[in-house]
């Protein structure tokens, strides 16, 4: 026992399987959706062709799946656990879309909307993810929801802001629809303009939800001079998505990194726009926007120009003609900041017709009064509860954008849920702090010896890429939609890499006989017995390198022999093997599902 | 038993030895054993064992008999030579097999039915030969794959599953081959792999026949209370002697240890065991004392374990027979039919 005993000194004690947050972690992806939808539980549900049923799972905790199979940022891909066994992740987004594609009729499934209120009056302004994700939580409640927007439809920047040839019209209509459908009060084409009169029309709670919606603008010489070729991207965009602009001039620079800077420049090339460059101050690596969206633009044939700052707006009796550039190379100090220094060669000249400025968003509250009660942070941010989302009136709630600077959707959709709560506990008089836990179920999957009731038999396929459409077709429209899904063989091919990490191996030390099959077998090594001993150094003790600390450890009771056994989480593959070899049952494979819950259900403190 | 072959992917920081390897290089097909087999275990530490002395796959021959233990080459070294023989015939076939390619590695993988009973006569004849080989046996005092009958290892007085005590000697193949003569011979456990591997990695470097009875719970038929081959049993009677450390260079002492704690023995081929005394008295270079202690702990009940014997100068059959250095089936046609010449000379040195 490596004279070390049994149990050893400052050992780690067992794994507490009974805190939901335990196996909630295993689940990658689960835990890294801000709104923690089940994912392998609707991949699952794809596999077995029940469309339906899987876009119900999503549409319970992301209220726009169809939308967000298209757009979302999938912060669950980078987490996802097929991505440290080999090269690349589930592609969990795009088989969230092939639910919403191929579900049926699906509007009999959505909660009832009570004939008789609760008496509650909520605002909500802004008709964005966040806000609509608020009425979806509370309509069902009775509660009367009252949604202002300046837009004249809702949807907010899903609306305004994404081209149609990544999120065709259709699919926000039929999304947004069905909420607007529970009976939403709508206030459209109205911008509010004091949140004084909201309040003061006597509504129990208000959720703002008005987004981060002032583009940056570059202040440089010449931009007055030649401001009708000059323009702020989101303003721009929206312009296109509204139909109010038609066409771009052919020689197009968008300035900036990020998302919507890969928008314009898409954009700019379907309106008319053949030579479209994007101008980078930062380098490739280091720009916001992802991966995917880089690679979308290079394929469409749009250059990326990197370590260019802009200097200045060149123009000609009052029309721009074109831009100048500064040369810089990153350098990194000793604490690894960076800085953009001059190389010292002469400045850069491109030449164009228009420019997009993509340079950032900001937050604005013009419309909100200090006397409200609504205090902001130095940088201009509301001060919020980070939990309850509570501003310092205890009647206005925020969330997604508004709430803490520019994000995504599905981020303002998990704000959303979390403000319903809030204000359906502030309306009822109960603790806004108090939260209600998530639901939990746990069910093995055994059916016979080696029979489970989740296909444990691991595919090796690699990731397989969503077909496009002509590029001769996609770059001639603004609203032909360049992605086109995976076919039902495709989907259910790319559904079987999913290592079902919900499926949970859960052991029980008092059957365990110390055989050592389960360690033997494990593809991945992940299970030794050993003598126990602090975190650090048992991970040096391991079969096989632990070396990612972000994953867990999972240790049993002690042993007979004194020993424990320590499963490392981190690339297990949820193949049940250990079960099955085991000749005791002291594995045993649980489905684990968690549901986060929403406003209104169950486990009310009184 | 799974139906499902083990998932291609393996640990992506899984560590490849000399040749580029990783463990999974060694594996075989799919066990077919029951769920918790010390089998299964005693596989496991072989496919440690020739990844940890980075040995080609290709320049191994296992060889094994009939039953449970015997089916096992098929689940390690899937890239090795491999002979399945009839019940209780794996020594004289790797005999065979060992004089026509001296080259090669040998593995004889037997169970104690396989051993004990139908082929006692081989075992005997192979380790009194010192045919150069590794020789484990996996003993689980039970014949496993007919279904769990006695055999000849089971001792005295030990219960079957159905309650029915044992009223024959057991054999301990163990003190056999020390009295035969074998230049190695350790004792262990499927269930402790520390100590196993290291036991396995020094057998497969020496020189002349090495042993290992490597007792192995039957999970289906002897893992019993009243069976002295379950896991409990060995678990609570182990009396290891010491604990072994298996160097093909020989490396610097980090650890201390007392005087006479340590001893270190180096074989033929340079590989140095260094031995961590867990019994003072022990002196694993005295066979006539190694065959004592055997007596002695087994009357007590105990289940003596780790490298009881070893003789690091050993010579083997090759020696014996004086034949050439050059394995006999890579001899050319000239070498091996010499002609009427020769052929007279030798008659005439014989008359
Ligand atoms: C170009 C671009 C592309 C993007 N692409 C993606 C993407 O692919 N995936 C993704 O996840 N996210 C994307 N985003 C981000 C995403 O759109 C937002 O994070 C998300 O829409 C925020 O939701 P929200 O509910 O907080 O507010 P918003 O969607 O911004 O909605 C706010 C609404 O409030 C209204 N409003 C504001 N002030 C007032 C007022 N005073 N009176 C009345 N109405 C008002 C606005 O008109 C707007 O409709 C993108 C953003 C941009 C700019
Ligand atoms: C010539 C011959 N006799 C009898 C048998 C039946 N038989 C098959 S396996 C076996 C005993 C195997 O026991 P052991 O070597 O201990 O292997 P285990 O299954 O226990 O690992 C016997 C007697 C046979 N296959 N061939
Ligand atoms: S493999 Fe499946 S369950 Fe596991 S993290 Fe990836 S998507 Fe989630
Ligand atoms: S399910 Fe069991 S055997 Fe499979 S990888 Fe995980 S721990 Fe290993
Ligand atoms: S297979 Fe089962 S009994 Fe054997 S060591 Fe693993 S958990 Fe324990
Ligand atoms: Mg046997």
């Amino acid at each position: 026992m490596d004279g070390r005993g049994p149990g050893g000194v400052g050992g780690v004690p067992p794994t507490d399987i009974r805190n939901p947050d335990y196996f909630h972690k295993v689940v990658d992806c689960q835990w890294a959706c801000p709104a923690h939808t089940p994912v392998p539980e609707y991949i699952r549900l794809i596999a077995a062709g029940r469309y339906s049923d899987a876009y119900m799972v999503n549409w319970k905790s992301n209220v726009f799946p169809g939308i967000l199979g298209r757009t979302c940022d999938r912060p669950c891909e980078p987490a996802c656990r097929r991505g440290r066994v080999e090269d690349e992740p589930v592609a969990i987004c795009r088989l969230k879309r092939v639910a919403a594609d191929n579900k049926d009729d699906i509007r009999h499934r959505l909660p009832a909307i009570p004939a008789v209120k609760n008496g509650k009056r909520v605002a909500l302004v802004g008709a964005g993810p966040a806000a609509l994700t608020v009425a979806r939580d509370l309509m069902p409640l009775g509660y009367h929801c009252t949604v202002f927007d300046r837009d004249q439809r809702a949807g907010g920047m899903i609306r305004s802001q994404i081209p149609r040839f990544r999120l065709p019209e259709e699919v926000i209509d039929e999304e947004v629809g069905y909420i607007t459908g529970m009976g939403v009060e709508l206030r459209l084409g109205q911008e509010v303009r004091s949140l004084q009169a909201i309040l003061d029309e006597g509504f129990d709670a208000v959720f703002v939800g008005t987004g981060a919606p002032r583009g940056k603008d570059l202040d440089l010489p010449g931009r007055r001079e030649a401001a009708a070729n000059i323009h702020v991207g989101i303003d721009w965009l929206s312009s296109v998505s509204f139909g109010h602009v038609e066409r771009i001039g052919r020689r197009v620079i968008v300035l900036g990194g990020g998302n919507t800077a890969m928008d314009c420049c898409r954009s700019a090339r379907r309106l008319g726009g053949d030579e479209v460059k994007v101008v980078v101050r930062s380098g490739y690596d280091e720009m916001k926007a992802s991966p995917w969206e880089k690679e979308d633009a290079t394929h469409e044939g749009i250059p990326i120009l990197n370590f260019m700052v802009p200097k200045e707006f060149l123009h000609e009796g009052g029309r721009l003609t074109g831009m100048l550039f500064e040369r810089v190379r990153a350098e990194y100090d000793e604490r690894g900041r960076r800085s953009l220094v001059p190389t010292g060669e002469p400045d850069e000249r491109i030449d164009c017709d228009d420019v997009l400025v993509a340079v950032g968003q900001e937050n604005a509250f013009p419309w909100i009064e200090r006397e409200t009660g609504v205090e902001f942070d130095r940088w201009g941010l509301p001060k919020l509860d980070p939990v309850t989302f509570q501003a310092t009136n205890p009647r206005v709630f925020f969330g997604g954008d508004s709430a803490f600077g520019p994000k995504n959707i599905i981020w303002a959709v998990a704000h959303g849920h979390e403000a319903a709560i809030s204000i359906d506990r502030f309306c009822r008089g109960e603790d806004v702090a108090e939260r209600p836990p998530p639901g939990v179920e746990t069910s093995s999957q055994k059916m016979g010896i080696h029979e489970w009731s989740y296909d444990n038999d691991i595919s090796a396929d690699l990731r397989f890429r969503v077909p496009w459409a002509e590029p001769e077709k996609t770059l001639r429209s603004i609203s032909v939609e360049v992605e086109l899904g995976f076919d039902a063989r495709t989907a259910f091919a790319e559904a079987q890499r999913c290592l079902n990490c919900d499926v949970q191996t859960v052991f029980t030390a008092q059957l365990c006989i110390e055989c050592d099959a389960c360690a033997d077998i494990c593809p991945v090594d992940c299970i030794t017995f050993t003598a126990n001993g602090p975190e650090a150094e048992l991970r040096g003790r391991l079969n096989a390198p632990s070396v990612n600390l972000t994953q867990a450890l999972y240790l049993s009771e002690d042993l007979k022999t004194g020993r424990v056994m320590v499963k490392d989480e981190d690339v297990c593959l949820h193949c049940g093997l250990c079960a099955e070899r085991c000749p005791t049952g002291a594995w045993d494979m649980q489905k684990f599902l968690l549901e986060m819950t929403h406003a209104g259900h169950a486990c009310r403190s009184h | 038993m799974t139906y499902l072959a083990k998932p291609r992917f393996h640990h992506p920081k899984l560590p490849t030895n000399a040749l580029g390897y990783t463990r999974r290089d060694y594996e075989g097909a799919v066990s077919t054993l029951c769920a918790g087999c010390g089998h299964d275990s005693i596989s496991a530490a072989i496919i440690q064992a020739c990844f940890e002395l980075d040995l080609p796959p290709h320049r191994i021959a296992k060889l094994s008999g009939i039953g449970c233990s015997s089916k096992t080459p098929t689940y390690f070294l899937g890239a090795s030579h491999g002979f399945n023989s009839v019940h209780g015939r794996m020594p004289s076939v790797l005999t065979g097999a060992n004089l026509a390619n001296r080259d090669l590695v040998y593995l004889g993988v037997s169970g104690d039915g396989d051993s004990a009973s139908i082929g006692l006569g081989q075992f005997a004849h192979s380790i009194r030969r010192a045919v150069n080989m590794l020789y484990i046996v996996e003993n689980n005092g039970v014949y496993g794959l007919t279904k769990g009958q006695f055999s000849a290892t089971a001792d005295k007085g030990s219960l079957s599953k159905r309650g029915v005590a044992n009223h024959d000697e057991p054999i301990d193949l163990a003190s056999m081959a020390l009295l035969l003569g074998a230049s190695f011979v350790a004792r262990s456990f499927s269930g402790d792999k520390e100590q196993l591997v290291p036991l396995i990695k020094a057998a497969l470097r020496h020189k002349g026949a090495a042993f290992i009875d490597c007792i192995s719970p039957c999970v289906a038929f002897n893992n019993h209370p009243g069976s002295t081959k379950s896991f409990d049993f060995v678990r609570e009677h182990n009396d290891a002697v010491n604990r072994l450390d298996v160097m093909v260079e020989r490396a610097p002492i980090e650890t201390e240890y007392a005087p006479g704690e340590l001893v270190e023995v180096t074989q033929h081929d340079g590989t140095v065991l260094r031995l961590r005394k867990l019994d003072a008295t022990y002196d694993p270079r005295d066979r006539g004392a190694a065959m004592a202690y055997l007596q002695q702990q087994s009357a007590k009940g105990e289940v003596v374990t780790g490298l009881l014997f070893v003789d690091p100068e050993a010579a083997d059959l090759h020696d014996a027979l004086s034949t050439v250095a050059t394995p006999l089936n890579a001899l050319d046609d000239a070498a091996l039919v010499p002609g009427a010449k020769a052929l007279d000379k030798l008659n005439a040195s014989l008359r």
